[in-house]
């Protein structure tokens, strides 16, 4: 499918494609009732509370007033319209206000100021130096004589660099005059959502140029949203407007996210609406009977002979409204309430703001907090993650000579500095690659420092340290690079740019040399890009041992490579490669297949070694999270040795003999399954012994696996609680959430480029790390925090806390309408089972929405350990994990707590107030105080830790019920006129009162407290220890002391610290367990100083206690 | 090495401006951090709690007990006694128009002092039966003007087309039995003023509602009202209108206000009317006094004791097994993590 844009056409294009008018709006005022309507009741639950409000119409099934439950269900819907349309109002405002903008465009041949909103496809738009852009534009022309303009794409993609944008050579060189006049046709793919690819061509009609097609790329365009920098203007042609810009595609309301306890309470729910029909059924066939049988004879109720055909269904139907508060219509907007404000917490924690960026942690999700608690599987990026991303070179290998490997940076190595000053003609060779070879964009700054603007840090990092070296990279002025070197000024010029692609993992320049015309390619690129591509002859190993080298001390390498040009070769290539970028289909392919043609007879220069520093504060919390119980999975686009490296400075693997890493590799099928088999045969013998296992898999081995053995796959994961994946691509990422995902594991996925967005989105929970890959991953995340390790409170803490509350929440929820639910139960059977209702509609309305709401709400302030416990006792989250707080058995617990509640309040009730006191209304009214009585002090029983709040909504909601009552009692026209105030005055009531809560309270407290003392869970111990200050508190503290901000001397964690590292390569990888070391344990006596020695790992066995 | 800091510089130095405004706001309530007490369940706690519950709770069910028993109750079961022996149908003596006067006699156990209370007891009468409590009208009951509201009386709610006052089943049911006490030939007067609750007669009946069209359909229920009297001053009728919540109630018939003397015969001369033999219910007539806790009823004495031996017994067991098997609150070694060093 293709769309012809006609440029400068002002008929054709009006009416086959949609001005404009940016629309991101989900209602229009016409259709926000229904729509709105229709959304709330495509849930299960309102259907039902649905169904009960309308049968609740028929006056003779319905017990009470239909308000009790239309109230309820008005409010809480009206709430989330209320929510969805200010949302939406909003939404309506910003698109107002993008679409009201006034943009030059160019109408009948003369610029004009319109409205954002009229833009056509084929207008020509003007843009100023900080314009936003309206639409999605190809680029015709800039006030940059090379035909360049700079954009900023924060909005779209969160990268804060500068880009470029080139016009297109058809373009070059028009006159700024008759760019008002330019015809012509831009042919170009249906509007999709991929905002790094636009494969399209443009013609331009006579006289602008002869016919010949122009290739077009993403470099020509410039989307919307971005903001034109640098430029003084730029203009181009509409080519995709309103919703079908790139951005308007990729828009989106991604799938809501269910925890594993919605899951787990929409079952509870399910379990209850089953007991409830089951009542109804039962107590609807006995009142049949009973009505057939003695009310016929109960001449005062004068039933008719004959009924009506739908005669039995009548009191089935009653029943089924009368107990339809068994399910609690208010537990939706408790648990929405509470969960906002869960996230808020983490919105607000200070101990969770990045004093560097002073970036606080955001719940873009707010929905998901208690899974943060119930987390099994972590899976990390390494690169930004676990590490800065703040890349630093600090060795090179050039020629055959290591530099920088005495003193660990190669900028101050002597011999490096005395071969830059005698201008060793490899290592200038070396610095000019490493300077120029790259996509680096140098701007001066006002007081006359270079700024490099870089879109990867490993590109800034080897231009910063080429100028270190006196190769100063200067200026880009269109393809002209300049360089000053030893305060000589060399001059090149761009011939060709042969892209980096993850597949490539190469770029290379085209470039000739201005002071002898030669023209030359540079590459650079990783070891297995650019080393086979040697010239024949070449001795390499020097190179790959330094690689290895290198990768072994945990550094980035990057291989660096160049050759001279033919001239002939060169024209040759330079036809194949422009004629393969102007393919519209595949052409990332056959571009890259182009440039394998030119790169090849590469004369290998040297390695660079870049050292990109942990985080501060990851092996305590990959340790500390470790042993709650976490697994973690690596996965990188890393080298495997660096990724080994990482791992184990970072806690991540123990070193032998208390860990143990396997290899699982091989180059095909078969090598893969046999290693594959080979692994599994060992993880399944040493699950047994306390070892910490992991092991090691490329992104070559895991594709076979994944696609071939997933089931031996799946089982070795479900059996390693530590894998390092390396080489993996961003998809494979997201199968690997997935296999995890697919064996019923909570999986969180935490990274914080764009190629961990799929892995962030695939899990259960994505974490974002709002990092220097720009905000990509943070934006695409649930939650988005500054460092690696927040985690650690955003899981122990947040996670955990707000599962707890959760679970007391809704299993509070349940109790308190079974516990009303049972006494009508109770009072059916002696009111015929007619199906009265003992409570009127008043009472029962305020009962769900207010006296017992308000209290369990404050429960989000409850903490049951103090945070610093929770910290120094991570194990405590096993809890959460294995779900112990909400399952089947504690509901039962609240069930049966409800039913021994209801038979202590009715059976008092009833036996107190009876005879000459049992009076309808003050019998309901007694059990209904009883019912208050009894929930305020189960919240008070159940609540850990009492803040003011919690006093004031316990017992301040104990004195509301009475104020409202006794309001109640004061209207004449109430049902309940003067009730409260006689039952205030009887003695007999108090006392019955007192009664209710003692005899309800004292087995409970006794039960809570034998456990409590005799059966104590860990939690309990807890918090014994904790408030008695007991001998646990006093135990070394883990968490380690907020860092100062102040760049910390070279960190003992740092990886190339080289004084206790010893250089010399090691066999990590052992694939027999008898694999001898040398020197075991000095390398690593930091890190088994760092745990604990009595701390064992906490395996998921303990699950099956 | 300001690096990569500078490489950015322009643009993110802007956001991170940006971002310091949105620092969030510290306050206790934001860090949770309110200062918070945490209770725990010790034993000296919990025990004292049960010891104290124990305390309170035997003098007050001793005292409801003894308040209890202080009340002189006189009940008599009169449904069966007063048929007369040679009626097989019972049903069919109720509903006829024969004069059903019948008379008992009451002997006093105890001295009753002044007041005494004539309740009428129904036993296996459903006025909690749906179909039952619904069938009145608040709204006829209080104003005059309002008399065709009569839409949630059914069945009772027209009679050839006219509204009935006061409507509804529970009007119609009306107990219509009539006690005359008379001690050695001497007439006690009975006081039927004030047996009503007083908000009832002030708000719920209307001062200028009359009966109206009452009992004249084809089934009669039970009482008939005197059509001249506002239903503010009928008060058996608004007694009645009190419906009871269980199927066993009492409901205030007068007061007697003079003692009654042990030993005295009270001569009862009652019209047995209403109709409970069609569904095997008992019609009692029970004399009782009172005192601050109501009429009779042993239920909440014996409760109260009943908790407080409860929570004596369980503070004495929980004290038993504190001293037998002492158990440190907060060891770690209860913690299983610090227990097994291998794991597992």
């Amino acid at each position: 499918m293709k769309r012809y844009v006609y440029i400068n056409d002002d008929e054709s294009a009006h009416d086959l494609y949609c001005d404009n008018r940016i629309s991101n709006r989900k209602y229009t005022v016409l259709n926000f009732i229904p729509k709105n309507l229709w959304e709330q009741f495509s849930r299960f639950m309102n259907q039902y509370f649905l169904l009960i409000a309308c049968l609740q119409l028929w006056s003779l099934i319905t017990p009470v007033n239909p308000a009790s439950t239309w109230g309820p269900l008005i409010f809480i819907f009206a709430v989330s319209a209320t929510k969805e349309a200010w949302d939406d109002y909003h939404r309506y405002l910003s698109d107002k206000k993008a679409n009201e903008k006034e943009v030059w465009v160019v109408r009948n041949g003369i610029k004009k100021l319109i409205q954002a909103q009229d833009i056509h496809v084929g207008n020509i738009v003007w843009l100023r130096e900080n314009d936003e852009v309206p639409c999605d534009l190809v680029l015709i022309g800039s006030s940059d004589p090379q035909g360049l303009c700079y954009i900023e794409t924060a909005a779209m993609d969160g990268e804060t660099d500068l880009k470029t944008r080139v016009i297109p050579s058809a373009c070059m060189g028009i006159d700024v005059e008759l760019l008002h006049k330019i015809k012509g046709v831009i042919e170009c793919p249906t509007p999709n959502k991929d905002i790094r690819r636009f494969d399209a061509n443009m013609r331009l009609f006579p006289p602008f140029i002869d016919n010949d097609i122009c290739p077009l790329t993403i470099k020509n365009t410039v989307l919307q949203s971005c903001y034109l920098r640098n430029t003084e203007w730029a203009c181009g042609v509409a080519v995709y407007t309103g919703n079908e810009t790139k951005l308007g595609m990729s828009r989106g309301i991604p799938e809501p996210k269910l925890t594993a306890m919605d899951a787990m309470i929409d079952k509870l729910t399910g379990a209850i609406f089953v007991f409830q029909i089951v009542v109804v059924m039962v107590l609807g066939i006995a009142g049949n009977v009973w009505k057939d049988t003695e009310a016929k004879k109960q001449w005062y109720v004068l039933y008719p002979d004959k009924g009506p055909w739908y005669e039995l269904l009548i009191i089935p139907l009653r029943f089924e409204l009368l107990c339809s508060i068994m399910i609690p219509i208010s537990i939706k907007v408790s648990l929405d309430l509470v969960k906002g404000l869960y996230a808020k917490f983490i919105d607000w924690d200070h101990r969770m703001v990045d004093l560097e960026t002073s970036t606080p942690s955001n719940a873009t999700n707010t929905a998901i907090s208690e899974d943060l608690g119930q987390v099994e599987y972590i899976l990390t990026d390494k690169t930004g993650t676990l590490t800065e991303n703040k890349m630093i070179f600090r060795r090179c290998c050039i020629s055959g000579i290591f530099y920088g490997n005495e003193n660990g940076d190669a900028l101050k190595d002597v011999e490096l500095l005395h071969a830059v000053s005698s201008g060793s003609p490899d290592v200038v060779q070396f610095l000019t690659i490493m300077a120029i070879c790259n996509t680096v964009i140098p701007t001066q700054s006002k007081t006359g420092d270079i700024l490099y603007k870089a879109q990867s840090q490993d590109e800034d990092a080897l231009v910063q340290a080429a100028a270190h070296l006196h190769m100063v990279f200067f200026n880009k002025s269109g393809n002209i690079l300049e360089v000053k070197f030893n305060s000589s000024i060399l001059q090149y010029e761009v011939l060709e740019t042969l892209e980096f692609t993850s597949d490539r993992k190469r770029m290379s320049l085209v470039l000739r040399d201005c002071q002898n015309g030669k023209i030359l390619l540079l590459s650079k690129g990783a070891d297995e890009a650019i080393l086979p591509y040697a010239r024949t002859g070449q001795q390499t190993r020097n190179f790959i041992e330094a690689v290895e080298q290198y990768a072994h001390l945990g550094l980035r390498t990057l291989c660096l490579a160049w050759r001279e040009l033919r001239e002939d070769e060169y024209r040759e290539w330079s036809l194949m490669f422009k004629e393969a970028n102007s393919t519209l289909v595949d052409r990332e392919w056959r571009v890259a297949e182009v440039c394998q043609r030119i790169e090849h007879n590469l004369e290998v220069l040297g390695v660079t070694a870049i050292e990109d520093r942990l985080q501060d504060g990851v092996p305590e919390t990959i340790e500390t999270l470790r042993k709650a119980g976490i697994n973690f999975w690596m996965l990188t686009g890393d080298k495997q040795n660096t990724a080994i490296q990482i791992a184990l400075s970072c806690n991540f693997i123990s070193p032998e003999p208390k860990g143990q890493l396997l290899s699982i590799d091989g180059k095909t099928e078969d090598e893969v399954r046999r290693s594959l088999e080979r692994v599994l045969l060992t993880m399944r013998i040493t699950t047994s012994e306390p070892k910490d296992v992991a092991f090691v898999i490329d992104g070559w081995a895991l594709d076979f696996a994944l696609n071939h053995y997933r089931k031996a796959f799946t089982e070795l994961a479900i059996l390693s609680r530590t894998a390092i994946c390396c080489r993996v691509t961003p998809s494979q990422k997201a199968q690997l959430v997935q296999i995890l995902k697919s064996c019923d594991y909570r999986t969180l996925a935490i990274g914080d480029g764009g190629n961990d967005v799929r892995m962030i989105q695939q899990a259960d929970i994505g974490v974002g790390i709002s990092g220097r890959e720009g905000l990509q991953a943070a934006r695409a995340a649930d939650y988005s925090i500054g460092k690696f390790r927040f985690l650690k409170r955003l899981i122990l803490v947040h996670g955990r806390y707000s599962y707890n509350r959760t679970a007391f929440l809704s299993q509070y929820s349940f109790y308190k309408s079974l516990l009303i639910c049972f006494i009508q139960i109770f009072f059916s059977f002696i009111s015929g089972v007619s199906g009265t209702s003992l409570f009127n509609s008043v009472s029962l309305m305020a009962y769900n929405v207010f006296y017992t709401s308000v209290p369990v709400l404050v429960s989000v302030l409850d903490k049951d350990l103090s945070e610093e416990t929770v910290i120094q006792h991570p194990q405590i989250l096993f809890y959460c994990q294995a779900g112990r707080l909400l399952n089947p058995s504690t509901f039962a617990g609240w069930f049966g707590r409800s039913l021994f509640h209801a038979v202590v309040v009715f059976l008092i009730s009833i036996h107190a107030y009876a005879y000459d006191k049992s009076e309808m209304e003050e019998v309901s009214m007694v059990a209904l105080s009883g019912c208050i009585w009894l929930q305020a002090f189960v919240v008070a029983m159940e609540t850990n830790s009492f803040t003011i709040l919690q006093h004031l909504a316990i017992w301040g909601n104990l004195a509301g019920f009475y104020a409202i009552n006794w309001i109640f009692s004061a209207l004449p026209a109430s049902g309940m006129y003067t009730i409260m105030f006689r039952l205030c005055r009887q003695p007999s009531y108090w006392i019955s009162i007192f009664l209710m809560t003692a005899a309800g309270m004292s087995p409970i407290l006794a039960i809570k407290y034998f456990r409590y003392t005799y059966r104590p869970s860990k939690i309990n111990t807890l918090q014994q220890a904790e408030r008695l200050g007991g001998p646990i508190v006093s135990l070394g503290t883990i968490e380690p002391q907020p860092r100062p901000l102040i760049e910390k001397d070279v960190s003992t964690l740092s990886i190339t610290q080289p004084k206790n590292r010893n250089p010399v390569y090691e066999p990590l990888l052992s694939d027999s367990p008898n694999a001898t070391r040398r020197s075991s344990g000095t390398p690593f006596d930091f890190f088994q100083s760092q745990s604990r020695s009595s701390l064992p790992n906490y395996s998921r066995n303990c699950k099956d206690n | 090495m300001s690096s990569s800091g500078a490489a950015g510089a322009g643009s993110t130095d802007s956001t991170a401006a940006r971002r310091n405004t949105k620092r969030p706001k510290y306050s206790k309530f934001t860090q949770q951090e309110l200062p918070a007490c945490k209770p725990i369940l010790t034993p000296r706690a919990v025990i004292s709690a049960f010891l104290l519950v124990s305390v309170v709770f035997v003098p007050v069910g001793v005292a409801s007990l003894l308040a209890s028993r202080k009340v002189v109750e006189i009940v008599y079961r009169y449904d069966s006694k007063c048929i007369p022996k040679n009626v097989t149908n019972k049903v069919a003596y109720i509903q006829s128009s024969a004069d059903k006067a019948c008379s008992i006699t009451l002997n006093v156990t105890k001295h009753m002092k002044s007041p005494v209370y004539i309740y009428y007891q129904l036993d296996n009468f459903y006025q909690n039966h749906r179909r039952y409590v619904k069938s009145r009208s608040d709204e006829q009951l209080r104003k005059h003007g309002e008399e065709n509201e009569t839409s949630t009386c059914k069945p009772e709610d027209m009679v050839n087309g006219r509204a009935i006052v006061p409507c509804g089943l529970i009007a119609w049911s009306l107990f219509n039995d009539t006690y005359s006490f008379s001690v050695n030939k001497r007439n006690l007067t009975v006081n039927k003023k004030g047996i009503s609750w007083k908000s009832d007669r002030n708000h719920k009946f209307g001062k200028d509602v009359f009966p109206k069209n009452f009992q004249n359909s084809s089934i009669i229920g039970g009482a008939h009202l005197n059509e001249s009297i506002p239903l503010r001053e009928q008060e058996d009728l608004i007694v009645w209108m009190r419906t009871a919540a269980l199927p066993t109630f009492r409901k205030l018939y007068g007061k007697i206000e003079e003692d009654l003397k042990e030993g005295e015969l009270v001569n009862v001369t009652l019209n047995n009317n209403y109709n409970t033999y069609s569904f095997n219910g008992k019609k009692k007539l029970v004399l009782s006094t009172t005192t601050w806790l109501g009429g009779k009823n042993d239920f909440l004495g014996i409760a109260y004791l009943t908790v407080g031996g409860l929570c004596f017994f369980l503070a004495l067991a929980f004290t038993i097994v504190y001293f037998v098997k002492p158990r440190q609150l907060g060891d770690p070694s209860y913690l299983s993590w610090n227990r097994n060093p291998g794991g597992h």
